[in-house]
């Protein structure tokens, strides 16, 4: 964690830098938007559920953008659905996050020739800062997925600024 | 229960051969083909003769036949205490397509002609809110044309791959 490495052995005193403890409280409780809009919405539940169990990395659902910090776009992003999409991220304070959930999320999925109805992937209305792949992507991608945005916001810093 | 020659025969007695037609050398069953503008008495006599006793629209659906430059609808009903179902069809030109609407008849019509406009753009006249019911509201064609091509741009979005 390198948090609780660089504390002094007989006392509650802890030394970081303002930007690891920052780093180190926000990457453990993403709060994440739900946003099922596909089959990639039944992995998500079977993720947040107890035998994967997303709690143990605070990563727990909000039903309003305004609460959470990471928004998991979980399925197929049609066209008419893209400027809500685009609408929902804005009103997320930052820091914000996104994640993109399977195939149809990153790059259309299987409707990437013929679905005229398709947004292919989310990232021409909102940035995105992990691709999931899969479809759907087990439990254990999504946690993955996680697992590297945790990498970087660990990597960010208050006065540089964000990358990407 | 009647068979579609059955129900033909009182239909035409009804309506005339002019309003109504047996196709016989279908695949699977005959169908009728009615005159877009009389398709709302020929479902209505079909819904409230005693013989005839369909209540029930099983589906609504619309063709583009591009070979023939036109468009139809296919209706699906049923009868639920007869017992006997019926196809009906309706076909009308590319460049005016106009069909009486069905709602007041049989409600499920209601979505499913809202559909056919989306999908085909088949207007249907006395319907009480013709709106597109999937496409966004200010899309561009009717995405199951057969010679339908996506628009480059929606709302500034890019739309194919």
């Amino acid at each position: 964690m390198g948090l609780l490495d660089k504390k002094f052995e007989n006392s509650n005193i802890i030394i970081t830098s303002l930007d690891n403890l920052f780093n180190w409280a926000r990457l453990s409780s993403l709060w994440y938007m739900q946003f099922g809009l596909a089959c990639c919405a039944i992995e998500m539940m079977a993720t947040a559920a107890s035998h994967y169990d997303f709690d143990r990395f605070g990563i727990i659902p909000r039903a309003s953008p305004r609460q959470a910090d990471v928004m998991i776009v979980a399925g197929t992003v049609t066209i008419k659905m893209g400027p809500r999409i685009k609408r929902l991220y804005e009103q997320m304070a930052e820091p914000r996050y996104v994640i993109s959930m399977g195939s149809c999320a990153t790059c259309g999925g299987p409707y990437w020739e013929h679905g005229y109805h398709v947004l292919k992937g989310v990232d021409r209305v909102v940035p995105v800062d992990v691709y999931v792949p899969g479809c759907p992507p087990r439990p254990e991608a999504l946690l993955e997925g996680f697992l590297k945005l945790h990498e970087k916001i660990r990597s960010e810093s208050l006065v540089k600024k964000k990358t990407a | 229960m009647k068979n579609p020659e059955e129900i033909y025969a009182i239909l035409k007695e009804k309506f005339g051969e002019e309003k109504v037609e047996l196709k016989e050398d279908a695949k699977v069953v005959p169908w009728i083909v009615a005159a877009p503008d009389s398709i709302k008495e020929v479902t209505k006599f079909l819904r409230d003769d005693d013989g005839l006793d369909f209540d029930y629209l099983m589906c609504l659906s619309g063709v583009h036949y591009p070979k023939d430059n036109s468009l139809g609808v296919t209706y699906h009903v049923n009868s639920t205490r007869k017992k006997h179902s019926l196809t009906l069809k309706c076909i009308v030109p590319e460049d005016n397509p106009h069909v009486q609407s069905i709602e007041s008849v049989w409600k499920t019509a209601n979505w499913h002609e809202r559909e056919v406009y989306d999908m085909v753009g088949i207007m249907f006249d006395g319907h009480p809110d013709m709106r597109r019911i999937l496409c966004p509201d200010d899309w561009e064609g009717h995405p199951l044309r057969k010679d339908y091509k996506v628009q480059e741009y929606y709302r500034g979005m890019k739309v194919p791959y």
